[in-house]
């Protein structure tokens, strides 16, 4: 039997890496993963399409916190892809074997344990195998309330998926972990980046520009063909609410991050009220979603310029939550 | 938002799932709340999802009048578009524009049928032919 416990998290990619290093006997909560990765972003990219909608993303790229998470804690992490589906299918296995439990890429389209309902060709869905019982793999899926099973037909599948973001059968596992982490210079370095990042990103098209960029392009909508405007912006809520964790679900975990950073510091005042704000500008982004549902559920022509508006606040408010956080002076 | 708000709306497209949410609890304290769904995102969820239906649907009146080959219903069966497609079978987009084709379709070779069959998940039977019953 193994020893490993799953645990239910908010998000795929910081869900699997907190399971990892709680696993390997580092305790580090998923929020904590998620802020000292810098997984925070927002990016609307109208020349990348996803079922002929832009797209519209919350968070950094995928992989991106599985990599910063090795580089920022020093871990030693191997990550494998494979160029045959035998190859990776026969790794696994072996990996298991000697008792590790492993991290992978996959399609959510070909995970037979999904609902059909959410069965989209998405190729960066994160998991955890920590175990096989004959031709079927125990899965720890973040997502998921309860440990799943899969058979090794469909887990190949979803790992040897193709197209965009191709998972190429990626695994990842930890080689070597450090028995301990300070964590506080990481906290300091990543919430200064952070906000910066979201501050002043070069490109219109990311950070708080992106999302005056959408705002602008969903004010444009009204020019739009009607179903086309209506399915856009059911795209725009989905992106938020439905793939991943979404936009106000990664502002409530970041808020929970600077909480946890605030304690860490002493209950530093500064960091706490960044955590209180954020959690509000949260519940603007639900709020916005749900401004969007009604226009869509009503008969009534659909107001853009007031949707467009709120995102437009949005970004005003998001804005003071970066300024409060470079606010944050350590005394380490 | 404050754990008492954290809606339960028990949505359909969570097909029982639940999923976990941060939510600040009586004494402010941020912790993770499993939710059952929101009618929000049902609602979007669910235009996504009639719009593929409705492409499924439309699909498959077009290969039944002989107008597109079986391949143009499968893609949309698929939950994919000429995009996605052409994405993961490496296939040019004009490429696979001519292989809706019935007549360029019907001439297709067998090996270039068992790359649209492995990236669809379906045989290369099914493949051939409209399914029986349109149960989508």
């Amino acid at each position: 039997m193994s020893s490993f416990e799953h645990m239910h998290h908010a998000h795929c990619e910081s869900g699997v890496m907190s399971s990892m290093l709680r696993h390997y006997g580092l305790n580090i909560s998923e929020p904590m993963v998620f802020g000292l990765s810098n997984a925070l972003n927002f990016a609307y990219i109208p020349f990348v399409k996803i079922g002929g909608m832009p797209l519209v993303a919350y968070r950094s790229m995928p992989k991106s916190i599985i990599k910063n998470i090795k580089k920022n804690l020093k871990i030693d992490m191997k990550l494998e892809t494979f160029s045959s589906v035998k190859k990776g299918e026969d790794r696994l296995d072996e990996l298991l074997k000697e008792g590790k439990i492993v991290g992978a890429q996959s399609s959510v389209y070909w995970l037979e344990y999904f609902p059909k309902e959410i069965r989209f060709h998405f190729n960066a869905h994160n998991l955890l195998i920590y175990d096989k019982e004959g031709d079927e793999y125990l899965i720890s899926d973040p997502v998921f309330d309860k440990s799943v099973r899969c058979s090794k037909k469909s887990l190949s599948k979803a790992r040897f998926a193709k197209g965009v973001m191709a998972p190429k059968g990626l695994l990842y596992y930890p080689t070597h972990m450090p028995k301990e982490v300070d964590l506080k210079p990481v906290i300091v370095k990543n919430i200064k980046k952070l906000a910066k990042n979201m501050l002043r990103t070069p490109v219109p098209i990311a950070g708080l520009r992106g999302i005056k960029y959408l705002a602008k392009n969903i004010a444009k909508l009204k020019n739009k063909d009607k179903k086309y405007a209506k399915l856009f912006l059911a795209h725009v809520v989905r992106m938020q609410e439905e793939i991943g964790t979404g936009g106000a679900g990664f502002r409530f975990m970041y808020a929970s991050f600077l909480q946890e950073a605030s304690e860490l510091f002493n209950n530093d005042k500064v960091l706490a009220e960044a955590s209180k704000m954020m959690l509000a500008v949260g519940d603007e982004w639900r709020d916005f979603a749900l401004m969007i549902a009604k226009s869509l559920k009503s008969k009534k022509e659909i107001d853009f310029k007031s949707i467009s508006q709120k995102l437009l606040d949005i970004s005003e408010n998001e804005a003071k939550v970066y300024k409060k956080m470079l606010q944050f002076k350590a005394n380490i | 938002m404050d754990i008492n708000s954290v809606p339960q709306d028990e949505s359909s497209t969570y097909a029982s799932m639940k999923k976990a949410i941060y939510a600040s609890d009586d004494e402010g304290k941020l912790t993770s709340v499993a939710s059952s769904g929101w009618d929000v995102e049902e609602i979007a969820t669910k235009m996504a999802l009639d719009d593929i239906d409705e492409s499924i649907k439309e699909a498959y009146e077009e290969v039944k009048a002989g107008k597109k080959s079986p391949l143009y219903y499968h893609m949309y069966a698929s939950r994919m578009d000429l995009l996605v497609l052409s994405q993961s079978s490496g296939f040019f987009q004009w490429s696979i524009k001519r292989h809706f084709k019935p007549e360029v379709f019907s001439k297709l070779s067998e090996k270039k049928l068992l790359e649209y069959c492995d990236v669809l998940g379906i045989t290369l039977d099914e493949i051939k032919v409209l399914p029986e019953v349109n149960d989508e």
